[in-house]
């Protein structure tokens, strides 16, 4: 158990009041893990179906989690701490934690959104009949994210990684009883497992690294720093690991899994797939910075040329969709880039993303709640059945627009802070054509949010449903997570000195700087994109009002740029329809061919033994009595009964007998 | 005075004819009348080398012989009787219920 | 050849052919007085041998008492008097078997006693005394044995030979 006491340069406070929570952040861990057992167990017999449990337990981690930050607002510094746990030939595996102040940033985000998340669905999943179970997953997952989150090795963080693959899977197929719902959870799994392959090879390199003794973050870093390992071995191993961030993250081209996955329940799309699950891949580019840095110059341009194009491609997709959680998905999957690519601005751009990656957690998690709350009123997810809900819906009415504002970048709302950030740190990398990228998807981001919000709040109800505000167990969340987005942001604002560099930071901290004319430039940028959207959609049409002039391009929109088509025609039928059958005959055919044909053989054999033994053996047995029989039947004469014939005997016996001792003998 | 070997003669030959009257009689009391003359063969061997070698082993045992012979043919004859009783005839020829 | 070698072979003779008698006659009764003869001749030899005791415990009891019984038995089992075929299948076989009995024996006596060698022998001691002393100073035990055997054979034939009283 050590404190790593100065690092680069920055002093650290050597004991702080929360530094008890720092040693023992694995109950962090423990807590929602525990509750999913119990849950398991008791929740069905517990009154309010046990997700008292979850909600106690995510509540205990949320307020254990501000002790860990706590921590390291008051200065502190790194923690690791770990035991063994066995050790295979040289390699030696561990169960450990690394809490830095990124550890603590992400601990507070994903106990806090969890919390949200565990009570708006005493209300949105009330009624379900696998309510018990949905708690029981939700808690496993929490677990599972929290793990990732403050594993210090890189076997605990892949064990992590796939238990939120598992629970994803799970909720999003959490109604599987409609085939679309069970499809698109084996899309996303199958989606994120094809990004998880690279990843492990990547963690193979990393331990290889090492001599193949460990799998310490700290001691791969370490190794790495020494220099010892070529360029190349690095760029490959940092690509690798990119994969696994292009799949949990859904970039491109593994980004096909999210929108699909909006067919699970809002609050699993809030938890996982908006604030969560993620952001785990962002989280692992931060992780394991050492590698992407000590890479080649390529690695991180590809990284940053996925995350343009995702960013932007995925911005234009949200414009088109009449599905207010796909609006949402394509809306995640954009900023999710944005966040990647400002990692790929080196370490300027660490404190930027995660900057970025804290505020859109909450306020993705606040639009997502408030999209359910929309669709538990209306009972419906698209946008055309939905309009004139603000009187109606109030609460959520108001505290969607505050998240839309934050996700357009208004000041002094959470998104404003970290996009200016962005916009700084490639300014200051002078990545010039991200600038660029991130200036048009920022005005198209403003653009769809705008239409969003209209499409569901202006205009006159056209549904059939009688939409009233939704529960307090729904709201309070709502209100909670509103009150987040308005207060995070200035976390990192610099004109408060951006504590939140002071937490996240790459070996150094750098000071925030805010620059004027970005932030006009921004600033002016979302407002253009509101105007539009407020203007265009102001009044409800029948046909969207940019369809005809964008023409052809909105069916390629529509289509989701035929990606989704492509993958289905070259790769799911080919192998779905010509290797699994291929396969599958081979298996039927030949193996079980050869299986059946040696049970034949064998049966074939035992026929032939039974009938050795039959015919030989006891031939030979029966015969042997048969022998006996007959030696008796024909020795019975000697029984004559007559006394004398056995005195005959008797004398001829000792007349042979004395001839036999005198003469021979 | 008498060679040995004479004396031993006429026991074998006693002996001998014993032995044909035990195989050839018909009659059970013949039987164990023919017994007795291999008895007596038997026992004058026992007193011929009693008196070759001067010790009385000989005569005592002739003297055991003897009783034993008395008393063997008392029940002898009590099971010839006996036999009679069940059967109405003492042919040995037909006394043969262990017949095959 | 001496004096009492002649009467032996006098003896043995009679002997000899009145056994022979016994076994073949087909008479039963003449085959049990054929059996006095030769029990007496044989407890002649015994006089002959020296053996005084033993030759009257032979008449005494073998012509006394056995062949006594004898006469009883044949008369209780209702024995033919007179001719009878009394020798049964296989007195061919029995010849054969007493003949080869008989070389063998003759055989055996005459490698181990050859009758060149042979010399003559003084008579036993054979009077009551002698044999009284040595029975019951040296073999006591086999004559109790003895004597319980008799008891055995006295009770036996009593419980053997009474009529069944039981119903």
């Amino acid at each position: 158990m050590n404190v790593l006491a100065a690092e680069g340069g920055v002093a650290f406070e050597a004991t702080t009041n929360g530094i008890w929570f720092v040693e023992h952040a694995w109950i962090v861990v423990l807590l929602p893990l525990v509750s999913a057992a119990l849950i398991l167990f008791l929740g069905s017999r517990t009154p309010g179906k046990g997700a008292v449990y979850g909600i106690a337990a995510v509540g205990a981690a949320f307020v254990f989690s501000i002790g860990v930050l706590w921590h390291f607002v008051e200065g502190g510094g790194p923690f690791e701490g770990s035991i063994d746990w066995f050790t295979i030939g040289p390699l030696h595996l561990e169960l450990g934690i690394l809490v830095d102040g990124l550890t603590g940033v992400m601990l507070v985000v994903v106990t806090a959104v969890s919390l949200a998340v565990h009570v708006y669905s005493l209300g949105y999943m009330r009624g379900d009949e696998r309510f018990t179970w949905f708690y029981v997953v939700l808690s496993l997952f929490t677990a599972a994210m929290l793990t990732v989150v403050v594993s210090n090795n890189l076997i605990q963080l892949l064990v992590g990684w796939e238990v939120m693959g598992i629970c994803s899977y799970l909720l999003i197929g959490h109604w599987w009883e409609v085939k679309e719902n069970s499809d698109a959870a084996i899309k996303a799994f199958i989606t994120t497992r094809v990004g998880d392959i690279p990843f492990m090879f990547g963690i193979i390199a990393l331990i290889a690294v090492t001599g193949f003794t460990t799998t310490n973050i700290g001691e791969v870093s370490h190794e790495l720093g020494l220099g010892g390992v070529s360029p190349l071995f690095v760029s490959v191993a940092a690509l690798l690991l990119f994969g696994g961030t292009v799949g949990k993250s859904a970039q491109f081209p593994l980004h096909v899994w999210l929108p699909d996955a909006m067919a699970g329940p809002t609050p699993v799309s809030a938890l996982i797939h908006a604030a969560t699950m993620v952001a785990a891949g962002v989280y692992l580019i931060g992780r394991l910075f050492e590698v992407f840095l000590l890479a080649d110059e390529w690695v991180l341009t590809i990284v940053s040329i996925v995350a343009a194009i995702t960013a932007l491609g995925a911005a234009l997709l949200a414009i088109v969709q009449d599905d207010i959680k796909r609006v949402l998905a394509y809306s995640t999957l954009s900023q999710l880039a944005y966040m990647v690519a400002g990692l790929s601005l080196g370490e300027l751009g660490l404190t930027a993303g995660f900057f970025h990656l804290f505020t859109h957690a909450f306020f993705k998690a606040l639009l997502f709640l408030c999209a359910g709350s929309v669709i538990h009123a209306v009972h419906s997810n698209n946008m055309s059945e939905m309009g004139g809900l603000r009187k109606s819906m109030p609460i959520t009415f108001w505290t969607m627009l505050i998240g839309s504002l934050a996700l357009a970048g208004i000041i002094p709302l959470a998104g404003f802070w970290s996009k200016d950030e962005l916009l700084v740190v490639a300014d200051e990398e002078h990545m010039t054509w991200l600038f660029v990228v991130f200036l048009v998807t920022a005005v198209i981001t403003a653009f769809y949010t705008m239409r969003m919000v209209m499409l569901t709040f202006s205009g006159e109800y056209k549904g059939e449903a009688h939409p009233h505000e939704s529960p307090r167990t729904m709201t309070g969340p709502l209100v909670a997570l509103a009150a987040a987005t308005v207060g995070v942001g200035l976390l990192g604002a610099p004109q408060l000195n951006a504590v939140f560099g002071k937490w996240v930071f790459y070996e150094e901290i750098h000071e925030a700087v805010f620059v004027p004319w970005i932030a006009v430039l921004s600033t002016a940028g979302a407002l253009l994109g509101l105007a539009a959207g407020y203007v265009l959609y102001r009044e409800r049409k029948a046909q969207d009002p940019l369809q005809a002039p964008m023409g052809p391009v909105w069916n390629l929109l529509e289509h989701r740029y035929y990606i989704d088509d492509f993958y289905m025609r070259a790769i799911v039928r080919p192998v779905r329809d010509t290797w699994s059958a291929g396969v599958n005959w081979f298996n039927q055919v030949v193996i079980d061919g050869i299986v059946n044909g040696a049970a034949v053989i064998t049966r074939g054999f035992a026929q032939l033994i039974a009938w050795f033994d039959r015919t030989v053996i006891d031939g030979a047995v029966n015969g042997a009595g048969e022998v006996a029989g007959r030696t008796g039947n024909a020795l019975r004469y000697l029984q004559s009964g007559n006394v004398q014939w056995y005195a005959v005997g008797l004398f001829v016996g000792v007349i042979a007998l004395a001839v036999v001792f005198i003469r021979v003998v | 005075m008498i060679r040995l070997p004479l004396v031993l003669m006429f026991s074998a030959l006693l002996f001998s004819a014993g032995v044909y009257g035990v195989l050839a009689r018909r009659n059970a009391i013949m039987v164990l009348m023919a017994i007795e003359l291999m008895l007596n063969a038997v026992n004058v061997n026992l007193v011929a080398f009693s008196a070759l070698l001067q010790q009385m082993t000989g005569q005592v045992f002739a003297l055991f012989v003897i009783a034993v012979a008395a008393a063997e043919v008392g029940i002898g004859l009590a099971i010839v009787i006996l036999l009679f009783r069940t059967r109405e005839s003492i042919n040995v020829d037909e006394v043969n219920l262990l017949k095959w | 050849m001496s004096a009492q070698e002649y009467a032996f072979v006098v003896l043995a003779v009679i002997g000899g052919l009145s056994a022979i008698a016994v076994v073949t006659s087909t008479n039963v009764v003449h085959a049990a007085l054929y059996l006095v003869v030769t029990l007496l001749s044989v407890g002649g030899v015994y006089l002959l041998l020296g053996a005084e005791f033993v030759a009257w415990v032979q008449i005494l009891i073998y012509v006394g008492a056995i062949v006594i019984l004898f006469l009883f038995g044949l008369m209780l089992t209702k024995a033919p008097i007179g001719r009878d075929t009394l020798d049964n299948q296989q007195r061919w076989l029995g010849a054969i078997i007493g003949v080869g009995v008989f070389a063998g024996l003759v055989f055996l006596i005459q490698d181990a006693f050859p009758m060149q060698d042979a010399q003559a022998f003084e008579p036993a001691r054979g009077t009551t005394d002698v044999v009284g002393e040595a029975i019951f100073r040296n073999y006591v035990l086999p004559f109790e044995a003895v004597s319980f055997l008799l008891l055995a054979a006295l009770i036996g034939a009593i419980v053997l030979a009474r009529k069944d009283d039981s119903s």
